[in-house]
């Protein structure tokens, strides 16, 4: 009976991935391969002529999407870091405030919160049109609909997500690795470049897997914050599935995205240096 | 000495303007609850009115949506806390086959981007011909929020010293007995930390949801739907309503953390 506790145990949730995460992503395979309509019903086909039409049709929206989400992971990158950097190193007994702050905003929806930026930037709104009140901007000054908009929304919602993880990283550095380096006569920069960054690379590492991957498929910013030139991919599949119906087109684009996000971050952990990806994103 | 002060100062100053940055559209959040509009847009100030808060309940598809949210996050957490922590404790505390593989399964689950979980859902919800209601919605947030209990409870099972256990053992309590009076009060921490990130997973969700829904009709869902046509200032009354529970939730969870300690 012993023997047996962790299979039981186990089992519930065994069931419920294999079910309703590995079935769905064979049957969303096999849907890919199919060609019809939802109407007349659709027959599985082999062709893969649904991901050469996808990417034919929606390269753009695809290549769109990486360069947001990318732009998006780097400014929240050179924003995130010094903030976690003060919090770990200078926080001091009010470390756990500072983290509390940080995480204020997900006490309120996602969706809300989007819509609430998109209030703060809306041309007349209640920062700009204050501001074009005074005469201090343009008239026809907007940056709703523009590319800038979408990519500082997505770098807005998901930067927590990228100071979090560089801060653990960096609060389990000791300080008197630091002080040690100094003693041997490095500069503050030097001791920050040779000690503190390598040793919080890890942390990177999570931050940049956890902010380019969502900011990447996001669907939310682009719709609220966005126009008609900055659609992003994770739109287009939404509105092949749920509004055209088109599902094989959409399964296509789906795993394409996926593949493409699979490579990205595989090409990011050989150039850092990490050997095992699933290893250092699961610690 | 002098120019290290200057720096640390700076860097002070900028924790505190990201923090601000970050915070601002909770501000306009609850201001524009306590809007008093005049037309149908709710982006221009136009006054001070209590009117959205006595009139909270007055959009009935919307309190059905907030209430579906309610319902669709309590049940999901209630599954995925127990399934979780039954998985938690297994790989926390047990050697089995199949354990790396489970491993990879959990972490793949977690690095799923949002939008290609709720695609291949309903993929099979398509292929199998599944009517999408608000028990598909439960099925595809408890997928979601399974892995995230699973972390935290292994994360709390490996810090439990097992001879804990075995002395309960020793001294006569049964396997049940050991879990509920030993390791259940021992990773509760770690249960109640899952279920809350699972509750606060569920009941903000919008990808995913989008793709199983059916014709149910969620909080997050129903505010995009209303983009197009304008927010009410209900939307705003509620946000900030759950907004305060939360806040007030953590807080007090953080004194009684700190007292116990």
């Amino acid at each position: 009976m012993r023997r047996l506790t962790p299979y039981l145990l186990a089992l519930p949730s065994w069931m419920w991935l294999a079910i309703f995460l590995v079935v769905p992503m064979v049957a969303m395979a096999s849907v890919s391969l199919q060609t019809g309509n939802a109407i007349d019903g659709f027959a599985m086909t082999f062709s893969f002529s649904n991901y050469s039409d996808a990417l034919g049709r929606y390269s753009t929206q695809l290549v769109r999407s990486l360069i947001y989400g990318g732009l998006a992971t780097v400014a929240m990158l050179v924003i995130g870091y010094p903030v976690a950097y003060f919090i770990a190193f200078k926080g001091g007994a009010r470390k756990s405030m500072y983290l509390f702050l940080l995480l204020l905003p997900f006490f309120v929806s996602f969706v809300l919160r989007t819509i609430s930026w998109n209030f703060l930037l809306s041309d007349n709104g209640i920062l700009f049109g204050t501001l074009k009140g005074w005469g201090l901007l343009p008239d026809d000054f907007h940056v709703l609909a523009t590319p800038f908009a979408v990519i500082a929304g997505l770098t807005y919602n998901f930067l927590p997500f990228m100071i979090l993880p560089i801060y653990v990283a960096l609060e389990r550095v000791d300080p008197r690795v630091v002080e040690a380096a100094q003693d041997l006569y490095a500069t503050r920069a030097a001791a920050f470049r040779r000690v503190v960054l390598p040793l919080s690379l890890p942390g990177v590492f999570a931050g940049v897997l956890m902010t380019f991957v969502p900011a990447t498929a996001d669907p939310i910013n682009a719709a609220v914050l966005g126009g008609r030139s900055t659609t992003m991919i994770g739109n287009i599949i939404q509105t092949e599935y749920l509004t055209n119906l088109d599902y094989p087109t959409a399964s296509a684009l789906s795993f394409t995205l996926m593949a493409v996000l699979l490579v990205g971050i595989f090409i990011y952990a050989r150039a850092l240096g990490t050997e095992n990806v699933l290893e250092a994103a699961a610690r | 000495m002098r120019g290290i002060r200057a720096g640390d100062r700076l860097l002070h100053i900028y924790t505190w303007l990201i923090i601000v940055w970050l915070s601002s559209p909770i501000a306009v959040m609850i201001l524009f609850g306590f809007n008093d509009k005049k037309s149908k847009s709710n982006t221009t100030w136009q006054g001070f009115t209590l009117r959205w808060y006595s009139e909270l309940f007055d959009i009935s598809d919307l309190t059905t949506a907030l209430w579906n949210s309610l319902v669709i996050a309590l049940l999901s957490t209630i599954i995925t806390v127990v399934i979780g922590t039954m998985l938690g404790l297994a790989l926390g505390r047990h050697r089995f086959r199949g354990q790396g593989a489970t491993n990879f399964l959990v972490f793949a689950a977690i690095s799923t981007p949002e939008l290609v979980m709720g695609a291949s859902l309903l993929s099979l919800f398509v292929s199998g011909n599944v009517p999408r209601d608000g028990n598909t919605i439960i099925i595809a947030h408890v997928l979601f929020s399974l892995s995230f209990v699973v972390v935290t409870v292994r994360a709390r099972v490996v810090t439990l010293d097992p001879s804990l256990e075995e002395a309960a053992r020793d001294l006569g309590a049964t396997a049940w007995g050991t879990f509920r009076q030993v390791t259940l009060p021992a990773i509760m921490p770690g249960v109640l930390a899952g279920g809350m990130l699972a509750f606060a997973l569920s009941i903000d969700d919008y990808v995913v949801t989008s793709f199983v829904n059916g014709s149910t009709v969620t909080f997050p869902l129903w505010i995009v739907g209303a983009v197009k046509t304008g927010i009410p200032p209900q939307v705003n009354v509620m946000g900030t309503l759950i907004f305060c529970i939360g806040v007030l939730i953590a807080i007090g969870n953080a004194v009684a953390a700190r007292r116990r300690s």
